[in-house]
């Protein structure tokens, strides 16, 4: 399987960014983890890249840091689209057709669980229980949440994020 | 913070809370206060993602155009439970329950009631409005009679946001009373003879392990709250959060008393943003009022926390995973013992609570130990909160005494399985629990009888499947979940998971045979004894339970090849009767690839060949033509 890699495309700011991060919790027991999650939030995702700055900014190894980031599902090694979709797939929502759901949005967007489309505008996650049980089957596409969504409903959520770019 | 600016605050605040407290009292209970009218808005998780924001900015907007601001107060509070009613207003002192409220309802609750005085009947929630058309009190309808709200007492009542309204409902009286009346023995004493058992999983007795870390004489210790709640379909930790985050500061505060330690810390999912700015605000908030700090409430006793993020890992609920996790390492768990008691986070004795635990604290010791240990059975004293979900009605967050049965909470509390199914199991305590069947209803619910069951408590997820539910399904569905998230450390789970997983894969696709069965068995019996933590300990128990209570349907996907609910798409066939039939084409134009013939006005057929059994024919035909077997 071919997997193509997005060249890294750090700025400056971000860099300078990281290494505040990175300042702020040095001495901090722990520290890793919250360095992990806003270095995240600064690039999007954690590549090799941005995890050499950690490893060196912490003065840990390169293989500890990769062992963490690949440990927690959240931390991810590839950017997300731009419009990140989460399928719940807690109990109440699987029980209630989660599972139809997701299936609609794989074939309609023509990816997987875990991938990202082409023009990175959307990518898909199967995501643990968010806990809105009483709303499911849900998916949230960035922050917006659907609740007892239908596959028929699916295109039509999908087409509000297009339209949104036209 | 002194004990006189506690109760001044206390008496300023308890008028204007009191008269929303008429959902934990059973029974009338009006009182009058400053403002008119109070409008409160259910601002969870449940209620936000069905657009309770939206309709708080448009009680604002039209709330500050007729100049009410000062007559009518609004209230964000925490969850009130009934989340598929969302989003939920409540009107005080009325006490009239508004659900699904809409932009367009919200338009008009505000213009004829709020302004005009009169309450909609039309738009209340059915359940309190009898037949005749009178309003009933919401605590009486069938979903909140039979609860026994303790851990969720402010949750739907207080706004969380603000710390006077949780000081105004006996807020930090009882960290008063433990630092100025009760030594930390004291205090480990009242827990113990509370019979509080942890509400995370084990079920623990709490003020034994509190003692257990109290005996260690290493100088610095820890407390943490174990907020990561992974157990899929399980939100009530989220909910007191998000509610109530000050009882957690509280709590936390008494046990760092009890034990002798200075620090704390909860761990919380990231996946729940909400909870997680709650608690900061509150934790803030108590730090500027002095709960937290040095020398509270003038006694010398020194106490703060700080919050920390999990990064979606199910098995860091597990408590040494949980603690390697806060350390910043990998979250796998450790052998036990030594426990987080005696060696815990940065080796230091540590007593590690989940947040429901917790919330009972602070009224355990301001009520009593009598109090508390006077509800419930021997298996298990006081309350449990339980999250209902699947095919139930009345999908939400129930607080009930222990010892109710199944039946009440699925039937009355839940009112029952919805479109006239039938109920057939209930799943208990997640991916480390297991399904308990229908016949089963009348158990009393407690720690120790639903291990009787073959299941758990866990954390009190409750999920209702009915007839279309496919027990083999399920009990594939929870496999692949820990096949997921074993943390591959021992080998036993990571091995063990993913074996159970390809028979339960084999039985499914119709490749199953019988000794199949014999090997689950067997497995699941390795992996109980062998595995490092209960994560791989209690893995193999969605199996186990169906096997046990529903064997007769993996003999039927084994021996006839056939999945009896209809689930098991490789064991599956649709096809079309033709008596039935009128050939209006309906099927043909939804079927996804188009494998279905025939002319107008004939019976139709479909192509076995290229069917993919995605069930959409069945969906569309109007005539039940077609048929699934």
């Amino acid at each position: 399987m071919s997997e193509k890699v997005v060249p890294f495309q750090g700025t400056k700011e971000q860099e300078d960014l990281l290494n505040e991060v990175i300042a702020k919790h040095k001495d901090q027991r722990g520290g890793l983890m919250p360095v992990l999650q806003e270095a995240q939030e600064i690039y999007g995702y954690l590549p090799l890249e941005v995890q050499k700055m950690i490893a060196n900014g912490l003065d840990k190894s390169l293989s500890e840091i990769y062992g963490v980031v690949t440990f927690y599902s959240q931390f991810s090694l590839v950017p997300k689209g731009k419009y990140k979709i989460s399928v719940c797939m807690g109990t109440a929502c699987y029980v209630k057709g989660a599972d139809k759901v997701l299936d609609e949005i794989q074939n309609k967007l023509n990816i997987k669980a875990g991938g990202c489309t082409e023009d990175g505008l959307f990518s898909i996650d199967a995501t643990r229980c968010v806990g809105a049980c009483g709303l499911a089957p849900v998916i949230l596409v960035n922050e917006d949440v659907y609740g007892k969504v239908t596959v028929e409903e699916v295109d039509g959520i999908l087409r509000k994020y297009r339209d949104m770019e036209a | 913070m002194d004990f006189e600016t506690l109760q001044n605050i206390k008496k300023r605040y308890e008028n204007v809370v009191h008269v929303r407290q008429a959902l934990n009292s059973h029974g009338a209970l009006v009182q009058d206060s400053e403002y008119e009218k109070q409008i409160v808005i259910c601002a969870g998780t449940g209620c936000t993602s069905s657009g309770s924001r939206k309709l708080a900015d448009q009680i604002d907007t039209v709330l500050a155009e007729n100049n009410l601001t000062d007559k009518v107060l609004v209230v964000k509070t925490g969850c009130f439970g009934l989340c598929a009613l969302g989003p939920v207003v409540l009107v005080y002192p009325e006490g009239v329950f508004y659900s699904q409220v809409t932009p367009e309802s919200m338009d008009i609750i505000l213009n004829k009631h709020i302004i005009g005085g009169e309450v909609c009947t039309d738009l209340l929630y059915e359940d309190t409005v009898s037949p005749e058309g009178k309003v009933l009190p919401l605590q009486d309808t069938d979903f909140y009679k039979k609860q026994k709200r303790v851990a969720l007492r402010n949750c739907g009542v207080i706004d969380p946001e603000k710390i006077e309204e949780y000081i105004a409902t006996d807020g930090y009286q009882a960290l008063y009373k433990a630092l100025t009346e009760m030594t930390p023995e004291d205090v480990i004493d009242t827990i113990k003879a509370s019979g509080l058992r942890g509400r995370g999983g084990g079920g623990f007795p709490t003020g034994l392990k509190w003692s257990f870390a109290a005996r260690e004489e290493n100088g610095t210790k820890y407390v943490a709250c174990n907020a990561d709640e992974g157990d899929p379909g399980a939100f009530m930790d989220r909910s007191i959060l998000e509610g109530d985050p000050h009882v957690i500061i509280e709590a936390m505060a008494l046990a760092a008393y009890a034990i002798g330690a200075n620090h704390g810390f909860v761990y919380v999912r990231a996946e729940y943003p909400i909870a997680v700015q709650r608690l900061q605000i509150a934790i803030d908030q108590a730090r500027r009022d002095g709960f937290l700090g040095k020398d509270i409430f003038g006694t010398g006793f020194d106490y703060d926390m700080e919050i920390r993020l999990g990064a979606g890992a199910f098995v860091c609920g597990e408590e040494t995973a949980l603690i390697t996790s806060i350390e910043g390492n990998r979250g796998e768990p450790r052998p036990r013992p030594p426990f987080p008691a005696v060696k815990g986070l940065f080796g230091k004795p540590t007593v590690l609570n989940n947040v429901e635990t917790y919330s009972n604290v602070p009224q355990i010791i301001l009520k009593g130990a009598e109090w508390f240990s006077s509800m419930g059975t021997e298996g298990g004293r006081g309350t449990k909160v339980f999250a209902i979900g699947g095919k139930v009605k009345n999908v939400g967050l129930v607080e009930v005494p222990m010892g109710i049965t199944l039946g009440e909470i699925v039937n009355e509390i839940g009112g029952g399985v919805p479109n006239g199914k039938k109920f057939k199991a209930a799943q208990t305590g997640g991916p480390s629990g297991g399904c308990i069947p229908a016949s089963q209803m009348d158990v009393a619910i407690d720690f120790d009888n639903l291990v009787k069951l073959g299941s758990m408590m866990g954390s009190g997820g409750l999920i209702v499947l009915d007839e279309d539910t496919c027990m083999v399904d399920i009990a594939k569905f929870y496999l692949d979940f820990t096949v997921d998230e074993s943390c591959g450390k021992c080998t036993p789970c990571r091995i063990g998971t993913k074996r159970l997983y390809e028979i339960l894969e084999k039985i499914t696709s119709g490749n199953g045979e019988l000794s199949d069965l014999d090997t689950i068995e067997e497995l699941s019996k390795q992996m109980q004894t062998s595995s490092l933590c209960a994560l791989g300990q209690t893995a193999s128990n969605p199996v186990v339970s169906t096997l046990k209570h529903f064997r007769d349907e993996y003999l039927a996907h084994i021996v006839d090849k056939r999945c009896p609910a209809g689930v098991c798409k490789d064991l599956l066939q649709y096809s079309i009767i033709e008596d039935k039939c009128i050939g209006c084409t309906a099927c043909a134009r939804k079927c996804p690839v188009s494998c279905i013939s025939g002319e107008v006005k004939k019976p139709h057929v479909i192509d076995q060949s290229k069917c993919i059994k995605c069930g959409a024919c069945m969906d569309a035909c109007k005539f039940s033509a077609v048929v699934r077997g």
